[in-house]
């Protein structure tokens, strides 16, 4: 086997665009997912089971199914409906793979997140949230000032890890034509038939985008940790009683 | 509705299951020595699991399907001819080398936590170094590493639908072969998708089961 730099190095600005398309599909599938994360969330921390239901089976369904198949029913189960392909509306975005993928990739990433996010919420300390209360605060106050706020600390360990899930879920827009990172390498190795090369070099970029937004979120982490405030006078201090 | 490709559907739920089956014992294998190396290698041994736990968990899995497949056909060529890699075996080696870079660093932190007067208490009774891992950690291992694994092998359960781009003929691929002979997308995949969720909810709930076996008799608060 004939080992060929030269073709890593050839293809390495193609390669390069596909990054490109595989950040933005990612950074746009995360932002947008946050927004429906956060609603799905609270109404799962509901004790009304009307008000559970309609979240808790979005969630079931996008949790308990293969990413590729929820792309798979977007892109091509929508688009079997003449109601759909009728529509002026609709069929402009659900004709093309790449808004497909990025619906697929945001609910995706909302359903994962939800949860996440309801974890934190629950896992707000019971005395903040009775504290708010006492100094009269209204539940949309509480959420808003306290709650909430204290959650998106408590979940940021996990939601980064759903973010690296997510930039590697994105390799599979190339199963519908899309040239993210390894749709290019897909597409160069179908022309030069050399995959090892051309693997290797996208699997050495996706390493670097994987361990370089670990190394962000681990920045951002350490800035919003709160560090316990030092207590002027320790108890030891205070001297015999 | 299903024009006839229920059972096809059927079959392809079968392989989904194998694949994910080989995919898990091959991986625990993988994961349970990576964690031994990690926690009691020395340092060669444990720079070879650090390696492979940091490439194997920053790649997709699907392009890791891709290289065990596309690379294993080229390097297969070259011993032979005629040989034909079996995109099942690349398929399920390749779920099963993701899982194990995730199961490794269950298994660190499941042998991390037993404490560590237990093995000294092992080496005074005078037991050798292997029958202390046998009869001490391992069986507190499983307890510890399972909620984990779990988690681990539901992701794998889902991860499976990728060897159908490979041309394994998982329940994916029978519903993509359903889809082009009907052209009714939206029913096949929705089928596929209830068989998935079927298979989810059913491990959810195995797992559910086996945790609370593996706890019994262990100290709760509440």
């Amino acid at each position: 086997m004939d080992f060929s730099f030269e073709l890593i190095i050839a293809s390495l600005p193609q390669l390069l665009t596909g990054v490109g398309m595989t950040l933005q599909l990612v950074a746009v599938a995360v932002a947008l997912g946050f927004f429906i994360a956060v609603p799905v969330a609270i109404l799962r921390t509901s004790r009304n089971p009307l008000v559970q239901a309609l979240p808790f089976s979005y969630v079931f369904f996008f949790r308990g199914t293969p990413l590729l198949v929820q792309i798979f029913l977007i892109y091509y189960g929508l688009g079997s409906f003449e109601v759909v392909r009728n529509s002026p509306l609709l069929w402009p975005i659900l004709r093309e793979a790449y808004w497909c993928a990025l619906i697929a990739f945001t609910l995706n990433t909302a359903a994962y997140s939800a949860e996440i996010v309801r974890g934190a919420i629950m896992a707000v300390p019971f005395g903040e949230i009775e504290a708010a209360k006492a100094i009269g605060m209204t539940r949309v106050q509480a959420f808003r000032r306290i709650i909430l706020p204290r959650a998106f600390r408590i979940a940021l360990p996990a939601y980064g890890n759903e973010i690296i899930f997510m930039i590697k879920g994105s390799a599979l827009a190339s199963t519908i034509t899309l040239l993210d990172l390894t749709g290019m390498a897909r597409k160069i190795v179908a022309r030069t038939y050399k995959p090892v090369e051309v693997f290797l070099a996208a699997g050495i970029l996706y390493l670097i985008i994987v361990y370089g937004v670990t190394w962000v979120l681990k920045r951002v982490e350490k800035r919003l940790s709160i560090t316990p405030p030092r207590l002027p006078v320790k108890a030891e201090d205070a001297g015999p009683v | 509705m299903l024009q006839g490709f229920g059972p096809q559907l059927l079959a392809g739920l079968a392989i989904t299951v194998q694949v994910a089956l080989v995919a898990l014992g091959v991986g625990l294998i993988l994961g349970l020595s990576g964690g031994i190396a990690k926690v009691y290698g020395n340092r060669a041994v444990r720079g070879v699991a650090e390696v492979y736990t940091t490439i194997f968990r920053g790649l997709p899995e699907f392009l890791v399907v891709l290289i065990a497949f596309f690379g294993g056909s080229l390097i297969l060529a070259q011993f032979s001819e005629d040989a034909e890699l079996n995109a099942f075996t690349a398929g399920s080696l390749a779920l099963a080398t993701t899982f194990g870079a995730y199961a490794t660093e269950v298994f660190r932190g499941a042998f991390q936590s037993i404490p560590p007067g237990q093995i000294e208490a092992g080496k005074a009774v005078g037991l050798s170094g292997i029958k202390i891992m046998r009869r001490i950690v391992l069986p507190q291992v499983w307890r510890l590493a399972l909620p984990g694994l779990g988690n681990l092998f539901l992701s794998l359960l889902k991860d499976t639908a990728l060897v159908s781009v490979i041309g394994v003929d998982d329940l994916m691929r029978k519903a993509d072969i359903a889809r082009s002979v009907t052209k009714d997308s939206f029913t096949m995949y929705a089928a596929a998708a209830v068989l998935y969720l079927l298979l989810t909810a059913v491990t959810t709930l195995t797992l559910h089961l086996l945790e609370r076996r593996a706890n019994r008799g262990i100290r709760r608060t509440a």
